[in-house]
C-alpha cells in the first residue's frame, strides 16, 4: 500500500492546545506542508504573536521567537535585514496584527520589507477570552460587545488586505478561507506563493490573510463556523488576490 | 589679559549663519592639535532654530571639569543680541571682542572688563566677503590671547571645513590675519 | 597626537559602537542624538552593514529584538521619551536573555520636557523601566572618551551575561566635541575571559534542534524558576563587573558622589575646594547597575559627610542612602529640567557643609 498523507515532517508530533474546530491548527500544517515541500526548514525563522498561537513554536519545528503583542513585523525586519539569506515568517492574529501592531505591519510593508506574513483573522480575540477584535463583525456578539457590535462607537471591521493594498512595497496580498477543502488547498497555494517570494528575493512585504473558524467564541459547532465564513464572513472580507 | 592663561573660557556667540559654529570648531580643533585640552560645547536643538547660534569652549593643559561655562574669560560677540546675553556674564578682567559694525557700543557691566570693538564685518568685506567676518574675530581673538597664532587656526581649516568649501581656504586665512593685524595695531 | 579627533559624543560613541562590532543599528530621530541616526545612516552604509530608520521607538527595540535573536551586534539609541516607549521591548529583552545596547542620551523631562541635559532618567535605568524583575547593566559615562571607551565593553558584556546593556549620557556629552582616541576593532577576543558561543541564536535548524527565543514561562514554576536564574546572573555581574572612580577619597572630610556629567562638574568643584584646603573627594559611579554600594558602605566607615549631586530632584542618591546604611549623613543637592550645575554652585555646597556643621554643634 502507498502512504498518501503524513503529518508534515516540520509539524511535531504532539496534541496541541488549540480548541476543537479551531483554524490555527489547519493554518500550521499549511505552513508547514509548504516549508518541508519548498525545503527551507533548515533556514527558516518563524514569529509567534501574542494571542491563541503564542506556543506556536511547539508546534512548527523551526527556529521560532515569540515577541512582544503586535511587534513582530518590527521583529521580523531586524532579523531578515540582518540575515537577508534567510526565511522570516510572521504569524500574527487579528488583535496582534490588526489592533496593538497596526503601525508595524503598515510601516513594514510601507519599507517593502522581504517578508512573508501570515494573518489569522477569526474575528474575535481568543486568547483573552472572546473580546471584540478589529476585524470582528458588525452585530456579533463578544465578551466587549455584548449588544453585538455596533459601527456608531465600535467602528466598523477592519479590512487589512485592502488597507496594505494601496501600499507599493506590499507585493503579494491575497485573503483565503480555512472554511472548506477547495478553501483551504488554495489558501495553501497562497501560502507557497508567499514564501516562494521571499525565496526568490522579491522586492516587498507577502501577506495571506486567512479567514480561520473560532467556534468557542463565535458560540457556533465546528461545522457551523465553517459555514458562517462562508456566508457572512466573505461578505465583509471577500476571498481573492488583491496583488502579486 | 588677566585670565588663567593655562585655563580659557570662550563663548562665541551672534547670528545663525554668522559661522559661529565653524568658528568653533576651527578654534577646538586647533586646540587639540597644539597638544592642549579642549572641550567645544554648542547650542543645540530648538535654541538654533530662533536665529541665534552659540558655543563654549574650554582650553586648558590640564584635564577639564564642566564643558559649560558660567563666567567666560572671553566673549567674542557677533551680534547685539550676544552682546547684550553673553558680555554681563564675564569675568573681572575679561575680555569682550564685538562686532562694531553691527554693534554700536560695548554695554556697560558690573565688573571691569577689557573690550575690542572690531569692525569684523567691515574687514571681512573689504577682503571680499562679510561671511568671513567670523574668521575676523577668531583671528583678533588669537592675536589678543596669544593662546596660539593665527596661522595654527589657518593650518586646521581643511580639518573642518568640508571639501566644498576648501575653495574659501585662502579667503578665510586672509580674515584670520586681518583680524590678527586689527588687533596689533590698535593695541600697538 | 596620532589618532586623536575631534568629534561630538554621539557620532563618537557610534563610530566606537562600529569599531566594537556592531551589525545593525536601528533608530528614531530625537534630539539631542540626532547625530547618532544620521551618523549610522552614513557610516553603516560604508561599512555594508544594517541600519533602518524605524517608524517609532517601538519598532526600533523591537528590531534590535529581531537582530539580536540572530546572534547580532546590535543597539540603538534615543533620548528620555523615545527610551520610554522602548522600555516594553527592553523588558522583552530581558526576559529573553537577549543582548544589545542601548543609548541614552537623557533630556529634561518628565513628558517632552525639553531638550537640555538632565539625569532623570536614572530610575527608569537602574530600577528596571519595563515591568518585572529584571535588570540592564547601566553605564553613565562621564566624558567622551570615556564613552568611546565603554562602547565595546558594553557590547562584551552583553554578549558575555545575554543581557541588554544600557548607557546614560545626557545632552552635553552627546553634543560635545572634544579630542577622542577610538579604539579601532575593539571586540573581546577568544582570550579569557573569552565570549560564549551564542548556540542559542535564531540562525535556522539546519542539522540541529529547533532554537526558541522566549520569554513566555507557562509550566508550573518555570517564570519563578526563569527568575531565579536570571538574578543568579545579576549576583554574578555585580560581583565582576561594578565600575567606580574614587578621587581624593582617602582623607577626605567631605565625600561628594556623582555620575556622568556631573561628575565632572564635581571634579572641578572637588579641585577647587582643595585649593581652598577643603578636604573634598569623589566617588564617581561608572557603572550605576550594578551600583558600587560597597565602596561607598566602605568610605562611609570613616565620620564623614556625604554630598550627592545629580542633574535631577534626587534620584541616585536613594541607593547612596542604602549603602551608607545611616553611618553617616547624606545631603543631596541637584538641578532638574536642564538645569546645569556649576562647578561654584558645587563648590559653594561643599563649603557650605564643611563648615556648618561644626556651628551647629
Amino acid at each position: 500500500m502507498q502512504k498518501v498523507f503524513t503529518r508534515p515532517k516540520t509539524l511535531k508530533d504532539c496534541p496541541t492546545h488549540y480548541c476543537p474546530g479551531c483554524g490555527h491548527g489547519i493554518a500550521h500544517r499549511l505552513i508547514t506542508e509548504v516549508i518541508d515541500e519548498l525545503g527551507v526548514s533548515g533556514k527558516t525563522i518563524g514569529i509567534a504573536p501574542v494571542g491563541c498561537a503564542v506556543l506556536a513554536y511547539d508546534y512548527i519545528d523551526v527556529d521560532m521567537i515569540e515577541v512582544a503583542h503586535g511587534r513582530a513585523p518590527a521583529v521580523a525586519t531586524g532579523m531578515k535585514r540582518t540575515n537577508p539569506d534567510k526565511i522570516v515568517f510572521s504569524y500574527q492574529g487579528d488583535g496582534d496584527l490588526a489592533a496593538i501592531g497596526t503601525a508595524e505591519i503598515i510601516h513594514a510593508a510601507h519599507r517593502a520589507e522581504q517578508l512573508t506574513v501570515v494573518f489569522i483573522n477569526n474575528a474575535v480575540f481568543g486568547m483573552t477570552g472572546g473580546q471584540m477584535a478589529p476585524t470582528t463583525m458588525l452585530g456579533q456578539i463578544t465578551a466587549t460587545t455584548q449588544q453585538g457590535r455596533q459601527a456608531d462607537g465600535q467602528g466598523y471591521p477592519l479590512q487589512v488586505c485592502e488597507l496594505l493594498n494601496i501600499l507599493p512595497g506590499a507585493i503579494y496580498i491575497e485573503r483565503c478561507g480555512l472554511c472548506s477543502p477547495a478553501h483551504i488547498r488554495k489558501a495553501k497555494a497562497a501560502l507557497k506563493h508567499a514564501f516562494e517570494l521571499q525565496m526568490n528575493n522579491a522586492k516587498g512585504l507577502s501577506l495571506v490573510e486567512l479567514l480561520s473558524p473560532c467556534p468557542t467564541y463565535w458560540r457556533l459547532s465546528p461545522p457551523d463556523a465553517m459555514l458562517w465564513i462562508q456566508n457572512e464572513m466573505t461578505k465583509v472580507f471577500p476571498l481573492g488576490k488583491l496583488k502579486g | 589679559m588677566k585670565t588663567n592663561g593655562s585655563y580659557q573660557q570662550v563663548v562665541i556667540a551672534g547670528f545663525g549663519g554668522q559661522g559661529i559654529i565653524l568658528a568653533g570648531k576651527l578654534l577646538a580643533q586647533a586646540a587639540m592639535k597644539s597638544g592642549r585640552e579642549v572641550t567645544y560645547m554648542p547650542s543645540y536643538g530648538a535654541e538654533v532654530r530662533g536665529g541665534t547660534a552659540n558655543c563654549m569652549l574650554v582650553i586648558a593643559q590640564e584635564a577639564i571639569s564642566s564643558p559649560v561655562i558660567d563666567s567666560p574669560d572671553t566673549v567674542i560677540a557677533m551680534n547685539k543680541a550676544s552682546v547684550a546675553k553673553f558680555a554681563p556674564k564675564l569675568k573681572t578682567g575679561g575680555l569682550l571682542i564685538f562686532n562694531s559694525s553691527l554693534v554700536d557700543q560695548a554695554p556697560k557691566t558690573n565688573v571691569s572688563i577689557e573690550v575690542i570693538a572690531l569692525p569684523a564685518d567691515k574687514i571681512a568685506h573689504e577682503l571680499g566677503s562679510t561671511k568671513v567676518a567670523n574668521m575676523v574675530a577668531l583671528g583678533a581673538y588669537l592675536q589678543k590671547s596669544g593662546i596660539f597664532g593665527p596661522e595654527s587656526a589657518a593650518n586646521c581649516l581643511a580639518d573642518v571645513l568640508a571639501e566644498r568649501y576648501h575653495v574659501t581656504i585662502p579667503l578665510n586665512k586672509k580674515a584670520l590675519q586681518q583680524g590678527a593685524e586689527f588687533v596689533k595695531k590698535t593695541s600697538g | 597626537m596620532s589618532g586623536k579627533v575631534l568629534m561630538c559624543g554621539n557620532e563618537a560613541m557610534a563610530e566606537s559602537a562600529i569599531q566594537a562590532g556592531l551589525d545593525a543599528y536601528f533608530g528614531y530621530p530625537i534630539t539631542p542624538q540626532n547625530e547618532v541616526t544620521a551618523y549610522m545612516s552614513k557610516r553603516m552604509a560604508e561599512e555594508g552593514r544594517v541600519f533602518v530608520q524605524s517608524e517609532s521607538e517601538l519598532a526600533a527595540v523591537n528590531m534590535v529584538f529581531g537582530a539580536s535573536a540572530t546572534g547580532k551586534r546590535t543597539m540603538t539609541s534615543s533620548s528620555s521619551p523615545g527610551i520610554s516607549l522602548m522600555q516594553e521591548g527592553i523588558s522583552y529583552l530581558a526576559g529573553a536573555e537577549l543582548p544589545c545596547v542601548i543609548v541614552n542620551v537623557m533630556r529634561g523631562g518628565p513628558g517632552l520636557g525639553n531638550i537640555a541635559p538632565s539625569q532623570g532618567d536614572y530610575f527608569q535605568a537602574v530600577k528596571g523601566g519595563g515591568h518585572g524583575d529584571y535588570h540592564c547593566i547601566v553605564f553613565g559615562p562621564s566624558g567622551v572618551q570615556e564613552w568611546v571607551d565603554i562602547m565595546p565593553l558594553a557590547f562584551d558584556l552583553a554578549d558575555l551575561y545575554r543581557i541588554p546593556v544600557m548607557i546614560l549620557a545626557d545632552g552635553i556629552l552627546g553634543q560635545m566635541m572634544e579630542p577622542v582616541v577610538i579604539p579601532k576593532d575593539a571586540r573581546r577576543k577568544t582570550q579569557d575571559p573569552g565570549l560564549p558561543k551564542k548556540d542559542w541564536a535564531l540562525t535556522g535548524a539546519e542539522g540541529r534542534k529547533q532554537n526558541i527565543v522566549r520569554s513566555l514561562w507557562l509550566a508550573d514554576g518555570a517564570i519563578e524558576r526563569h527568575n531565579y536564574d536570571l538574578q543568579a546572573r545579576y549576583r554574578q555581574i555585580e560581583k565582576n563587573e561594578t565600575l567606580c572612580e574614587q578621587y581624593k577619597v582617602d582623607d577626605a572630610d567631605i565625600v561628594i558622589v556623582a555620575y556622568g556629567i556631573a561628575a565632572r562638574i564635581v571634579r572641578g568643584a572637588v579641585d577647587k575646594a582643595r585649593k581652598e584646603g577643603i578636604k573634598a573627594g569623589l566617588i564617581r559611579p561608572i557603572t550605576l547597575w550594578p551600583f558600587p554600594t560597597e565602596q561607598i558602605s566602605r568610605a562611609a566607615d570613616e565620620p564623614r559627610i556625604f554630598l550627592v549631586v545629580e542633574m535631577s530632584c534626587g534620584q541616585m542618591v536613594e541607593d547612596v542612602r542604602l549603602a551608607v546604611a545611616g553611618k553617616t549623613p547624606v545631603v543631596f543637592w541637584g538641578r532638574p529640567g536642564g538645569g546645569i550645575p556649576t562647578v561654584e554652585q558645587v563648590f559653594g555646597q561643599i563649603r557650605e557643609l564643611t563648615i556648618k556643621p561644626k556651628r551647629e554643634k
